[in-house]
This record gives structure tokens, C-alpha cells and sequence, in this order.
């Protein structure tokens, strides 16, 4: 009786997480249930009647073209700016870990784009690839080479906005990758020097394994952020010409807003859910483990 | 001697290179500064800055882009964003940290995982949902939507500092008669101020930055966030870049700023949110 009053005493400050609970089950868990309810009819998004389809929409889903397009174009918007931005954010700090004469302007500068909101960048980089005066293009003019208009092309779109968001952020992993070079001893460094190991050795055997923890942040942080893409296509292309460079999150909303199919929209809507989720899981699981085994 | 000389040079080198990376960073913003200030008769080259003083396209941006009633919407909805996010996750944090039991575990595994769901999947019900509750075009309505979108990162990082704040003081306040709710406010709260700085700077930035849910929850001219009206600048006015240009470049200012004032925070605030 008395252990009962203590556990519940002990278990009273707990309320202090029902707003946030609250708030997650409000926004998030009943969109979500409600999403799922809603992927199986056919709802314009304006009308109040609707009915159900069955699996309709999910063997839409799975027979629609492009669909495979955005899905190709969400794994590389999601993956290759992550590889991009970890090679070229780990190339930064390691050079500018060492110490020499402008490196904290360099620090603060490679960090200031991610600063600007995505959707601006997107526009910014607009002026650079504009078929008409664009800047990329002036260049081309210097060498006598014929205009080209960049973003006509879907693939060649996809590219260009995987590389500019790999750019806009590169600062995030450049930063983690600095904090943690700063927390490896040199010692080490000193020990592995007397043992005769070289550069690329001592890399490979001390930087890397003690970095592990700012690569799993690194990682899933840039996965995470690229798979939601949305802003800089929004800006750029907004996932033409045609469908050419949709992502997941935008062709929901294209779906929704200019295709007037509310119902089609959150059946991609539970897809990209399940698949996004299942990715991250699934790499956070492999980088947990990982860890363990250092 | 020779030696000293040698890594001399090498010093040289590496700022040369430092120097041409940052040039490489900078080029998209020095492309936009010379478009807004220059007048949209000039066709030279966007690599040539202008050599003249035109703001024209500024006071276009002002007047007709209403940028400035733009950063007005943006300081509000980012400051009630803000109070939400601190004041929720540091709450919710306290019991995640100094209760942990299986199921508060539980609790805090499902409150870190909220940070992946992707926000645009659940744009219908949400909509509609907003629809419903008669928060699209409400300030409260996108602000509650921030703030829970934002919770899991302010949870993260107050969790993470309340564990390593030693129980010591929360036991001596115990021994005196302070309740466990109590110890909240009276021991913990005013310890929090360094960690506040970090979860404000990380989600505030989001929040200052967010275009997804200031395009579908804010459809009414009377709040328009800055992303918004650049938005509409680059979709209405294709014939005036200058002053569409002049309209980002302000809607920037104001967080490049502030960074730039509060880099040190801004750089620890980064580290500590992405690595426990």
C-alpha cells in the first residue's frame, strides 16, 4: 500500500509530458490514422461526400509512372545529397581543423547558406541558372559555347537540385565533422606517428572508427532532411517539366492542390509515410549497431 | 630557417584555398545583391557589379511586396513557435529525464522518432484537420503546427542536459519538503538557460525558414510569412527579378545577422542537436 503511494508519487511528473503527447497525437497520430482512412476513398478534398475504393487508389499507386519517377528522384535527392555532403563536409573539416590564417572565416562562411531558407536558395540559384542572362550561362558565352537551359531537362534538373541542396548544407556535416575531430586525443595521432603509420593509415584506423558518432548524426540528418525534399524543387522547378523531377513530398502536394485528388494524394502520402520511416529506422539500426562494435 | 620558411608557405596555400571555398559559397548571394541593385534597363552581365546606386528595387519590394509586414508575420509566428517549443519540451523533457522508467523509455523513443516523420505526408488529413478546427490562416493555428514539428528536437536536447545535471540538489530540495513538481521549477528551470539558447537558435531557425506549412496553413494576405511573399514575387513578377531579388535579400538579412552576431551559439547549438 505504501509502495503504491510512493510509485505513484514518483510517477506524478509525468504529466508534465502530456502536452507534449497531446500535441504529437493531435497533429501527427490522428492525421495519420485519418490518412490512412482517407487513402482508401476517392475525396476530391472540397466535398463533403465521398466513397470508399477499396484498394483502388494503392493499385493506382503501384501501376502509376510517375510514381517510379518520383520514387527514383526521391532516392537521389535523399541519398545523393547525403553521400555528397558527407564526403565534402569531412573533406572541409578536416582541412580546416589544422590551424593556419583565415580558417574561422572560412568555418563561418561554408555554415552562412544554411542559414538562408531553402525555398530563397532555390530562387538565388535561379538567377545563376536562368536560360535568359543567367549567370552559369554568361560563362558559357565567355568560351563561345551556345546557352543552355538548365533546368529544361528533367534528369539533368534532378542533378542540379540534389547538387545545390548538397551545397546549401554542406556546413551542417563540415560542423559536426569538426566537433568531433576536436574530440579525438593527439595523442593518438603522436602514437600512431611512432608506430610509422602513415597519414591515410592513422585515417583509417583512428579518425574514421572515433568519428562514427558525427557520421550517424551526420547521415541521418542529411538522409532525413533529403528525403523530405520540397523547397528548392518547389523553387526551381516546382517537380517539372512534366514530372520529370518530383519528389515524394511534392507530388503529394501537387497531387492534392492542382490534381484535385485528395484521396490519391494521401494514399502517396501513407506510402512515402511507411517507406521514409522504414529507410530511417532501418539506417539508424545499422548505425546503432556499428557503434556497439567499436 | 629553411623549414621555417617552407611552412610559411604552406600557410599560404591553405588560406588561398580557404579563400577560393568561401568565394565557391558565396557566389549565389553576391549573383543576388547585384541583381537587386540594379536598375532592369541594365542587361550587363549578372558577374558585373553594378557601378551605380539604384534601390528602386527595394523600395518595389517594400511597397508592393510588403516584406517588411513579411519579417512582422515571420517575428511573431517564430516567437510564439518559439515560447511553445521551450516551455513544452522542457517540461516534457524533465520527467524523460529523472523518471526513466520502461515506459517513459518508451515515451522518449516515441517522441525522438516523431523528428522523422515527413510533415508532407500527412498533408491532407492535416489540412483538413486545419480546416476543421479553423486554424488556416490563424496565427495560432501555424504555430501550433511548428511547434509540435519542431517538439522532438527541443525534447532531445533537454533530455540530454537534464540527465547530466547531478541529482544531488533535486534530493537536498526533496529532504526540505520540495515536491517532485516542484523540484521542476525551483531546481532544474534555472539551470536550463544554456541549453534554452541551443533549442532556440535550432528551431527557431526552422521556423523563420519554413515554407511547407506557411504555403498550405496561411492562405489569407493579411499574414504572409517572407518565404511566402518571395514566392509570389518570383511567380508574379517574372518581367522584375531586380525587385524580386530585393525582396529575398531582406527577407534574409535579419537570421544571416543575427548568425553571424551569434556564431558561437549557433555552431554549439548545432553540434548538441545532432550528437548526444
Amino acid at each position: 500500500m505504501i509502495g503504491m503511494k510512493k510509485k505513484v508519487k514518483k510517477n506524478i511528473i509525468n504529466i508534465y509530458y502530456i502536452p507534449a503527447l497531446a500535441l504529437f497525437g493531435i497533429f501527427v497520430i490522428y492525421p495519420l490514422l485519418k490518412g490512412l482512412q482517407l487513402s482508401f476513398t476517392n475525396w476530391d478534398g472540397f466535398s463533403q461526400n465521398y466513397s470508399n475504393v477499396g484498394w483502388r487508389n494503392y493499385q493506382t499507386l503501384f501501376k502509376d509512372a510517375n510514381i517510379k519517377t518520383t520514387l527514383i528522384n526521391t532516392v537521389i535527392y535523399g541519398f545523393g545529397s547525403t553521400l555528397l555532403q558527407n564526403v565534402l563536409g569531412l573533406a572541409y573539416a578536416l582541412f580546416l581543423n589544422r590551424k593556419f590564417a583565415g580558417r574561422n572565416v572560412a568555418r563561418a562562411v561554408i555554415y552562412v547558406p544554411a542559414m538562408v531558407a531553402s525555398l530563397i536558395m532555390g530562387y538565388m540559384y535561379y538567377f545563376i541558372l536562368q536560360y535568359d542572362g543567367g549567370a552559369l550561362n554568361d560563362i558559357l558565352g565567355v568560351f563561345g559555347l551556345e546557352a543552355v537551359d538548365w533546368l529544361s531537362k528533367g534528369s539533368r534538373a534532378v542533378i542540379l537540385i540534389t547538387l545545390i541542396n548538397s551545397i546549401q548544407f554542406v556546413g551542417v556535416s563540415m560542423i559536426l565533422y569538426l566537433a568531433g575531430l576536436q574530440g579525438i586525443p593527439s595523442s593518438y595521432y603522436e602514437a600512431a606517428e611512432l608506430d610509422g603509420e602513415s597519414y591515410w593509415q592513422s585515417f583509417r584506423h583512428i579518425t574514421l572508427p572515433l568519428l562514427l558518432p558525427a557520421i550517424t548524426s551526420s547521415v541521418m540528418l542529411n538522409l532525413i532532411g533529403g528525403l523530405k525534399l520540397f523547397d528548392i524543387i518547389q523553387a526551381l522547378t516546382a517537380g517539372g517539366p512534366g514530372f520529370a523531377s518530383h519528389s515524394l513530398a511534392t507530388l503529394v502536394s501537387y497531387t492534392y492542390f492542382r490534381g484535385q485528388n485528395a484521396g490519391y494524394s494521401a494514399t502517396i502520402g501513407i506510402f512515402s509515410f511507411v517507406l521514409i520511416m522504414a529507410v530511417s529506422i532501418v539506417l539508424m539500426r545499422f548505425f546503432t549497431k556499428k557503434e556497439g562494435d567499436v | 630557417m629553411m623549414k621555417r620558411a617552407r611552412k610559411k608557405r604552406k600557410i599560404n596555400i591553405s588560406t588561398f584555398v580557404a579563400l577560393l571555398i568561401c568565394a565557391f559559397h558565396l557566389i549565389p548571394f553576391y549573383i543576388m545583391i547585384g541583381v537587386a541593385l540594379k536598375s532592369p534597363y541594365d542587361t550587363s552581365s549578372r558577374w558585373v557589379f553594378p557601378g551605380y546606386l539604384f534601390l528602386d528595387n527595394f523600395k518595389e519590394a517594400i511597397r508592393y511586396g510588403n516584406i517588411l509586414q513579411s519579417i512582422l508575420s515571420n517575428v511573431i509566428i517564430t516567437g510564439g513557435a518559439v515560447i511553445g517549443i521551450t516551455v513544452v519540451g522542457a517540461l516534457a523533457a524533465y520527467p524523460l529525464a529523472r523518471n526513466q522508467t520502461r515506459f517513459n523509455k518508451g515515451v522518449r523513443t516515441f517522441s525522438l522518432g516523431m523528428m522523422m516523420v515527413p510533415a508532407l505526408s500527412l498533408l491532407v488529413p492535416l489540412y483538413s484537420l486545419m480546416v476543421k478546427i479553423q486554424g488556416i490562416s490563424t496565427y495560432w493555428g501555424i504555430i501550433l503546427v511548428l511547434v509540435t514539428f519542431q517538439l522532438p528536437t527541443s525534447i532531445f536536447l533537454y533530455t540530454n542536459f537534464i540527465v547530466s545535471i547531478p541529482t544531488s540538489l533535486d534530493e537536498a530540495a526533496a529532504i526540505d519538503g520540495c515536491s517532485k513538481l516542484r523540484i521542476f521549477f525551483s531546481i532544474i528551470l534555472p539551470q536550463l538557460k544554456p541549453v534554452t539558447a541551443s533549442v532556440i537558435i535550432m528551431t527557431g531557425v526552422g521556423c523563420w525558414n519554413d515554407y511547407m506549412f506557411s504555403l498550405y496553413f496561411l492562405q489569407s494576405p493579411q499574414i504572409k510569412t517572407v518565404t511566402l511573399s518571395v514566392a509570389s514575387f518570383f511567380t508574379q513578377t517574372q518581367s522584375n527579378m531586380g525587385a524580386a531579388a530585393a525582396g529575398a535579400l531582406l527577407g534574409i538579412v535579419p537570421i544571416v545577422a543575427l548568425y553571424l552576431c551569434l556564431q558561437k551559439y549557433f555552431v554549439k547549438g548545432m553540434v548538441d542537436s545532432a550528437i548526444k
